[in-house]
């Protein structure tokens, strides 16, 4: 059994959840992120948000997974302030819905001054509403400096890291933010961001606790059963069956249980 | 919390995949040397030239000190992105 708490279902197949659901997956959460274009309009993202909220809980039920959700504009697109204010202003409309667990993927791309003005913005927000923040860190050489761009905006705002999940994190970032009390997000990717391999190899050098996988599948290469495959190899290693339960389920478990929403369809 | 593995097993478990990533990489270089155009000063290629040099230093972390090598080291945004993808490194 395991959670998959970083996936882009709007992108794959309903064979996708079928194989996770075969593969042990009995919950998901979704963070709002890029297309791969620019959404032409707010009403693109009201759309989006609608799919989110509505068709993809409904999708994922017919398989037993329950199915969360974060919402925002992502990086990508908030160059475009004014688009990323109109949008920021229709996601109260949907933080009631049930699925909603907090802000995300929230974050920066290219580390731009007017990235970080959108990123605060959002952080204001979710401090405003009391919610849990997914944030994304930047791709390659990027991401060094943007996280810690990320993690001096959460504390300019006197956020509480243990409700912040920073994700993408890799070898070079994973300490700087375990070492800020930020919970850490591995991305099991095939080409960039981390290995199974790697992933074991660095709970192995930082520990288990608040640092957990998940595979951030979406329409780029990227693989919706990556969480099984690094669950066996850490198996392969010798890694104990509690260890190996801790990383890919109740850590998942226990950050986003503090949204309150959080549920798990065990059938 | 400590690798369950001996250096031995550790070395049965990955050589294999890591002789193969090995042969890819010296193919890779092989490839580049092969195409058309003039030698390449593409500042990619050389970050991975350091990146090599870095795995012969002896010394221990090497996937950390890569992906540091890599980085952005600039400490302020940028004013205005002009793309949104990134390169893989740094272009000093």
């Amino acid at each position: 059994m395991y959670i998959d708490p970083h996936i882009h279902m709007v992108s794959r197949t309903t064979d996708d959840y079928q194989r996770m659901a075969q593969a042990g997956c009995v919950a998901i959460t979704e963070p709002a992120f890029w297309a791969g274009y620019d959404r032409a309009s707010v009403n693109g993202f009201v759309d989006y948000f609608r799919q989110l909220t509505d068709t993809e809980p409904r999708r994922a039920a017919q398989f037993g997974i329950a199915h969360h959700t974060w919402l925002c504009i992502n990086p990508k697109e908030s160059e475009d302030v004014g688009l990323a204010r109109e949008v920021l202003g229709v996601i109260p409309r949907f933080m009631d819905r049930p699925n909603v667990l907090g802000i995300g993927e929230i974050g920066l791309n290219k580390n731009s001054k007017t990235e970080l003005i959108i990123l605060e913005e959002h952080i204001a927000l979710a401090k405003r509403t009391g919610v849990l923040m997914l944030v994304h860190t930047p791709h390659l050489e990027d991401k060094l400096k943007g996280t810690r761009l990320i993690m001096d905006a959460m504390r300019n705002q006197s956020i509480d890291p243990g409700r912040v999940l920073i994700d993408h994190v890799e070898e070079h970032t994973v300490p700087l933010v375990l070492d800020r009390g930020f919970w850490a997000g591995m991305t099991l990717y095939p080409d960039s961001k981390v290995t199974p391999q790697r992933a074991a190899d660095i709970f192995e050098l930082h520990g288990t606790d608040r640092l957990w996988i998940n595979s951030a599948g979406d329409w780029g290469v990227s693989d919706p059963l990556a969480v099984p495959k690094c669950r066996v190899e850490m198996k392969r290693r010798g890694h104990l069956a509690e260890t190996i339960r801790k990383v890919s389920f109740e850590n998942p478990l226990q950050f986003l249980s503090q949204s309150g929403r959080f549920k798990i369809t065990t059938a | 919390m400590a690798s369950p593995l001996t250096k031995e097993q550790a070395i049965d478990l990955y050589f294999m995949e890591h002789r193969a990533k090995v042969i890819d990489l010296a193919a890779f270089l092989d490839r580049i040397d092969r195409a058309s155009g003039e030698p390449s000063k593409d500042f990619r290629i050389s970050a991975m030239r350091e990146a090599i040099a870095l795995l012969l230093d002896g010394q221990s972390d090497r996937a950390r000190r890569i992906l540091e090598l890599w980085s952005d080291p600039t400490e302020n945004p940028i004013d205005k992105t002009t793309t949104k993808g990134a390169s893989g490194t740094w272009n000093r």
